[in-house]
């Protein structure tokens, strides 16, 4: 009925080049990880994909959901301790201490956010702050943790039973997998009829509830779903260092995905994974400048607050968007 | 007749640290209306809308929905119930496309809005009622654009467009006009007149034109409370509205 023209768009978001560009751009990340063991050192590429994946979770809450959360070393912290008792006292096996880890982290975001989820911005963050405190101070005291030791010498085991994870090579690819699948899911929140409330939610709180959404029940999930994926990241470092201590668990460690997701670009899609590589590749690079290293962070941190906010993924993208359309 | 009263409040009362910001004020909204609210700036007539929406809880005093007592129900469920309101700054997700916006308002029928492991493509059995929405808008053609870059007043018109595909039996518009050129007013009025057929309108307008030519009944407020209420022709010949608002209102419509 309507003349074709009219479908044209005026200045259009292109979905189906959005979604080639994203099906691209996984593809090539797909290449390099798949092949990076065979160039870099691979313990170094697993911690980088695990801090990959806890900043995408930390990414889907901030970048979609508009909530910055300052507390989220509490889930990578908390999940590394469950998995690790999981796996060493209860013995049992991997997959199923990452998922306890997973679970502990979930249960505890259920807790942290019907308590948080009622304030916003910067009380939102000091509460979930509070809370993190709280529990760096829990994983201190209780007998279970190991308190300055942490849980050492976690037992890695077989992956479903057949796949022997004290071979390096094999353990890369299970974290590589389980990367992957975090990551997807991850992509799929993002872009589902729930992510689309999400993104209103952040957009414009006050219309959202105009049209009868329970905004509190969504920003509350979305927590949870953070929590439980920043979880999974935590439990499978854990498996991956054989240790699960309270660096993990440390405020800093929370201001450290803050940093990772803002220097790769919110609320992109690859901005996360690529802001943990950079930072990741240079505390491995510059731990010699030793606590020059902090300053050396904070000064990156500052030039890229205020001469490239939307980060490196972001401007990379903005720049391609002005390319195409000029 | 109760029946033809959509919207009532008795005593709706709103303090704001001892100051009063709604004084008692008693409406009766009848169905199938178009009903104005208007007075001097702080009179308070967004404060009653937010009252009425539930994005303020009131003092005291009662609003009553087709009779049914909503004084202490949240903002969500006041929506869910078919008031629904727009606001006095535009209220539009900028970075959603157009599509998207209204989609958005149509969406929780489906019941699918807490399902993260959906695809998005889900959705697109709401695209055909949506692009009507924006057909009747004239929105069509900006379906896929974000509606951050629209020129202001198409932002007011899907706004009306988001708001329409709630089918809501009450809806409350939050100046609808502040800030258009004058073609966009005409266009607005039109619009207001026709998405009216078959439900009821409560709005907050400072354009005398838009009110003269579209309202059937007309609340003035005076700080805070009811000065009076009729039909244009009564309001703007009576001498208490013209000492307190008239003289601005010819201001602003000449």
């Amino acid at each position: 009925m309507a003349a074709p023209d009219q479908y044209q768009p005026h200045a259009s978001r292109d979905d189906a080049a959005e979604a080639r560009y994203h099906r691209r751009a996984f593809l090539v990340m797909m290449v390099l990880f798949i092949g990076a063991p065979f160039v870099v050192y691979p313990v170094f590429v697993m911690k980088a994909l695990c801090f990959a994946l806890f900043a995408c979770a930390f990414n889907l809450l901030l970048g979609f959901g508009g909530l910055l959360s300052f507390g989220h070393a509490m889930f990578l912290g908390m999940a590394g301790y469950a998995a690790a008792h999981a796996a060493k006292v209860w013995g049992l096996p991997p997959e199923l201490a990452i998922l306890a880890g997973s679970a502990a982290s979930t249960v505890l975001g259920v807790v942290v956010g019907l308590l948080a989820i009622r304030r916003q911005g910067i009380y939102f963050a000091m509460i979930t702050l509070a809370l993190a405190q709280m529990v760096f101070f829990f994983c201190l005291q209780a007998p279970f943790t190991g308190g300055e030791d942490g849980i050492q010498s976690v037992p890695r085991g077989r992956f479903l039973g057949f796949l022997d994870l004290s071979n390096t090579m094999v353990l890369y690819y299970v974290v590589l997998a389980i990367f992957t699948a975090g990551f997807l899911l991850i992509y799929r929140i993002i872009h589902s009829p729930f992510g689309q409330v999400l993104k209103a939610i952040r957009e414009n709180e006050p219309r959202a509830i105009s049209l009868g959404y329970r905004t509190e029940r969504y920003k509350l999930a979305a927590f949870v779903l953070s929590a439980g994926l920043a979880g999974l990241a935590g439990a499978t470092k854990a498996l991956v260092f054989q240790l699960a201590s309270l660096t993990d668990v440390h405020w800093s460690m929370s201001g450290e995905v803050v940093l990772m997701t803002l220097l790769g670009g919110m609320g992109t899609i690859f901005g996360p994974v690529v802001g943990a590589f950079a930072i990741i590749t240079m505390e491995n690079y510059l731990a010699e400048l030793g606590s020059w290293f902090t300053i050396t962070q904070g000064a990156i941190f500052v030039v890229c607050v205020l001469a490239f906010r939307r980060g490196i993924i972001g401007e990379l993208e903005a720049w391609l968007r002005k390319r195409r359309g000029g | 007749m109760t029946d033809d009263i959509i919207l009532e409040t008795r005593g709706l009362t709103k303090e704001f640290k001892g100051f009063i910001a709604v004084d008692r004020v008693d409406l009766k909204i009848r169905r199938g209306t178009i009903h104005a609210l208007i007075g001097p700036n702080g009179a308070g007539k967004t404060t009653t809308f937010n009252l009425l929406t539930k994005f303020l809880p009131a003092t005291s005093g009662t609003i009553l929905f087709n009779g049914h007592d909503i004084t202490r129900e949240n903002a969500a469920d006041v929506a869910r119930r078919g008031i629904i309101r727009s606001f006095q700054i535009s209220a539009v997700f900028p970075n959603l496309t157009v599509l998207e916006n209204v989609r958005i308002a149509l969406q929780r029928s489906l019941g699918t809005s807490f399902h993260f492991w959906k695809s998005e493509s889900s959705l697109d059995t709401l695209n055909d009622r949506a692009l009507a929405l924006l057909e009747r808008v004239d929105l069509r053609r900006f379906a896929q654009t974000h509606a951050g870059e629209l020129a202001y007043g198409r932002k007011r018109t899907l706004e009306i467009a988001t708001t329409l595909a709630m089918e809501p039996e009450l809806m409350l518009l939050d100046e609808p006009t502040s800030g258009m050129g004058h073609e966009d007013v005409d266009l607005v009025k039109n619009l207001i007149k026709d998405v009216a057929k078959g439900r009821t309108v409560l709005m907050v307008e400072h354009n005398m034109g838009v009110v003269s030519g579209i309202c059937d009944t007309i609340t003035v407020l005076q700080r805070g409370a009811v000065l009076t209420e009729g039909p244009y022709a009564a309001v703007s010949t009576n001498p208490q509205v013209i000492e307190a608002y008239m003289g601005t209102a010819e201001a602003a419509h000449g």
